[in-house]
């Protein structure tokens, strides 16, 4: 279980991004995230993802701290998958950087096989982006955040990114937190949802 | 066409710089020992059609030896400025390991940059024994600075990149974050930044030969001529000042204007 706890986080002193946010995030789970531009979302998911270091409060894995080194169990999404990829690599290696997805796990996410041989600029963001989400469902990673990884995709195409992504989550038991403005994804895709306000969190449920 | 300017000129000065390089390249193996050959008979000659830059004080011909102390000057340049290249590169890349050793390597920098290195230059070379070696040896040593803290500043920028922080999430270690994702990043700086350290290592090779503290007299290079020059220069003749000289303005300024076309176009 990831846990975090009582979470505070300012980027300047006196201007608090998030005061004391508690968020559980369970095997299986799918979690939503939602709130105005700037609440913090991004930084929440930084801070779970142990990218960023809260000023105070704790981010817990099944009780104990995140790993410091290796495969971290917690994968973070960025939104924008051009930056989220060497440029001077090709699409394949960046795939593969971490391990070697099967034919069968690139056809689901919609993975040609004719883009793997092309450097990232030869591909739209949304293709980047599933190179992206594979790239990260790495054997040992436990959660996932995905922070706006469809907003850039056309509905075809995000449906069939979180189908797969839903199905590959299911398989493994993989816990997801999806950050998005669009609140009717988080209502399809997550059984819990919050909206981050002013720096706190707060639960809400579809109309 | 706009765009295709700052290529378009970098290109043509690549042009010229190769020429000018595989000029002298040819000319050491054409000219054989031509720089060494005295002619008692037409010693301190001014230029003519016999001696198309003129004589020394030994009858040597001028030209020869110009050329002979430009291919000189140029490995002398050429090593120098790659050597220091790769201290400037080794020292970045250790700086981004951890905060101490940024600090430390911050801390050798700043140092080396408060000293005046013309001084550092004949310390070092003279400590060294002079000769080519202690030239390029001492030239590399004070010219790294500069071009280590653009490449260190350019690393700590690219360790946040977003793909930089994924592949370490994704288990990667430090050295193969700095090997596969910062470095190769890091090859245009270095070369631009080789061709900006070039003229000034020769510029460096010259004044400290020129001083007494680099090449050895016997060698036809730059400074030794500059310096013999100086001796004669109160008699009138002012060819064997003005074309050593003007040679090795001619090749500063050629790398030099190489360097920035290729900063613009890369």
């Amino acid at each position: 279980m990831l846990e975090a706890r009582e979470l505070s986080f300012q980027f300047s002193p006196g201007v608090s991004l998030l005061q004391a946010v508690s968020l559980t995030l369970s095997a299986g789970q799918w979690v939503g995230l939602s709130g105005d531009s700037g609440a913090g979302k991004s930084t929440l998911g930084k801070l779970l993802a142990g990218y960023v270091t809260p000023q105070a409060g704790h981010i817990s894995l099944d009780g104990e701290a995140l790993p410091s080194r290796g495969l971290q169990p917690v994968q973070w999404l960025p939104q924008s998958p051009e930056l989220a990829v060497n440029p001077r690599w090709r699409v394949g290696k960046i795939l593969r950087e971490a391990w070697a997805p099967s034919n069968a796990q690139c056809q689901a996410f919609g993975i040609q096989p004719g883009w793997l041989s092309r450097f990232p600029h030869a591909l739209s963001g949304g293709e980047l982006q599933r190179v992206c989400v594979l790239r990260a469902l790495a054997p040992g990673v436990r959660f996932l955040i995905a922070d706006e990884i469809s907003t850039m995709l056309d509905p075809i195409t995000q449906l069939e990114l979180w189908q797969a992504l839903k199905q590959e989550a299911e398989k493994r038991q993989l816990g997801v937190l999806v950050i998005s403005h669009d609140t009717a994804l988080l209502e399809r895709l997550c059984p819990q949802r919050y909206h981050l306000h002013d720096g706190q969190l707060t639960s809400w449920s579809a109309e | 066409m706009s765009e295709a300017q700052p290529r378009l000129r970098a290109a043509l000065s690549l042009g010229v710089t190769t020429l000018l390089v595989l000029g002298l390249v040819a000319s050491q193996w054409l000219l054989g020992d031509s720089a060494q050959q005295m002619q008692f008979d037409a010693r301190l000659a001014p230029p003519s059609l016999n001696h198309w830059l003129g004589t020394d004080a030994l009858g040597r011909e001028l030209w020869a030896r110009t050329l002979a102390g430009l291919a000189l000057s140029f490995w002398v340049g050429c090593l120098a400025a790659l050597l220091s290249t790769l201290i400037a590169l080794s020292l970045a890349a250790l700086a981004t390991l951890s905060p101490r050793l940024d600090a430390l390597v911050s801390l050798v920098i700043d140092t080396l940059l408060s000293v005046p290195h013309l001084i550092l230059l004949m310390l070092i070379a003279f400590a060294l024994g002079g000769g080519t070696q202690a030239v390029i040896i001492a030239v590399a040593i004070t010219h790294w600075p500069r071009l280590a803290r653009v490449l260190r500043a350019e690393l700590l920028q690219l360790r946040q990149a977003p793909y930089v922080l994924i592949s370490q999430a994704l288990g990667k270690s430090r050295w193969f974050v700095l090997h596969a994702h910062l470095l190769p990043h890091l090859i245009p700086h270095c070369l631009v930044g080789a061709l900006l350290l070039f003229p000034h290592a020769i510029l460096h090779e010259a004044a400290l030969t020129f001083l007494g503290f680099g090449l050895s007299p016997s060698q036809p290079a730059i400074g030794v001529l500059l310096a013999e020059a100086m001796r004669y220069l109160s008699g009138g003749y002012w060819w064997l000042g003005v074309f050593p000289g003007l040679a090795l303005l001619m090749m500063v300024l050629s790398f030099e204007r190489l360097s920035n076309h290729l900063r613009r176009a890369l």
